[in-house]
């Protein structure tokens, strides 16, 4: 009966040593990391993008796409750790976080838009 | 478990609906995913800080504003000491799977190093801010401005803090099973902050000069 138990114990040490990182690995994140912040510095302060939208989703992207990286390589975040809880958490986390992001930033523009000092409220439907 | 059908005393029959023989744990086996879920929770607090400073990040009230303010130049150097400093704590961590107690101290001295440059160029920029009157009480974007960057330093201080701590553990005690724990766990956390700085960088510096 007791067989799975230890079965399972076994599987979730092992794949914990799986997930320290490798010399090449840590290496791999570092190099990309640099390049990934590099490119929004130099694209913000020398300005060759002629739109400030463009900008903005720019930098955005090599964010989102930094913050992966070191998920990936300096946190060695994977499907298979800890039995998947760590990544369920992750998920969560993330599910909380954009509700709270994008929540905010929609609720007060609106607000914002909508109560403009010197508005003519009466007109407000 | 067996289940007898019929007969048998009374004594035997008690119905057992949980295990009662607790499997054995070894100490501390799930202390990494509950430090885990412990920097999640610290995740939706920067989130909160986030969407403040989301919201208030133009509300300048006639003060100064980020392009007045900030200087890249030193936002990129700061940002190049706590990449660094993440690099160095994984060369750390590679020391100590391996074993090597020394190589393991000499790269978290490395580490505390570049960690205290990161606060002192902030406490430099901060300080440089307030004397040119653009303190946290002047505008709701210089308040959402230094709460949410000094929380993300004074979570850096704090793992400085422990950063100590654990290079006398390990120096007294060696790398036995409980400091590879506990330095697994400041690996975790020193990582997470460096993620949270990327947001840092990103969205109040340079998305501060693009307003």
């Amino acid at each position: 009966m007791s067989n799975p138990l230890h079965e399972h114990h076994a599987t979730g040490e092992s794949s914990a040593a799986a997930s320290h990182g490798s010399l090449r690995s840590y290496l791999t994140g570092f190099i990309l990391s640099v390049f990934l912040t590099a490119i929004p510095f130099w694209l913000v302060m020398s300005g060759v993008l002629d739109s400030k939208i463009a900008t903005e989703v720019a930098i955005t992207t090599f964010a989102i796409v930094q913050i992966t990286v070191h998920m990936v390589y300096f946190l060695h975040m994977n499907t298979r750790s800890e039995d998947g809880w760590s990544i369920m958490a992750l998920m969560f986390t993330l599910i909380l976080v954009v509700i709270a992001l994008v929540g905010s930033l929609w609720i007060i523009y609106h607000l914002n838009a909508n109560m403009m000092p010197g508005g003519d409220m009466s007109q407000m439907p | 478990m067996e289940v007898t059908a019929g007969g048998g005393d009374v004594a035997a029959e008690v119905p057992v609906f949980c295990q009662t023989e607790e499997h054995s744990h070894a100490g501390g086996g799930s202390t990494l995913l509950g430090f885990w879920i412990y920097l999640m929770s610290d995740c939706l607090l920067f989130a909160a800080l986030f969407a403040t400073y989301g919201v208030l990040g133009g509300s300048y009230a006639g003060g100064p504003s980020p392009r007045e303010l900030f200087e890249l130049p030193l936002v990129a150097v700061n940002t190049t000491m706590l990449l660094l400093s993440s690099i160095t704590y994984g060369f750390a961590m590679l020391a100590t799977y391996k074993g090597r107690v020394h190589a393991t101290q000499g790269w978290l001295v490395v580490t505390a190093l570049f960690g205290l440059a990161f606060v002192g160029i902030e406490l430099y920029e901060f300080a440089h801010m307030i004397h040119d009157g653009a303190t946290p009480q002047r505008s709701a974007f210089l308040s959402a401005f230094f709460t949410l960057v000094s929380t993300h330093g004074l979570h850096v201080t704090v793992g400085l803090i422990w950063m100590g701590t654990l290079m006398v553990q390990v120096g007294r005690r060696g790398l036995i099973a409980e400091n590879v724990r506990r330095l697994a766990c400041l690996s975790m956390f020193w990582h997470f902050l460096d993620v949270i700085w990327i947001g840092v960088f990103t969205f109040v510096y340079l998305g501060g000069m693009l307003r």
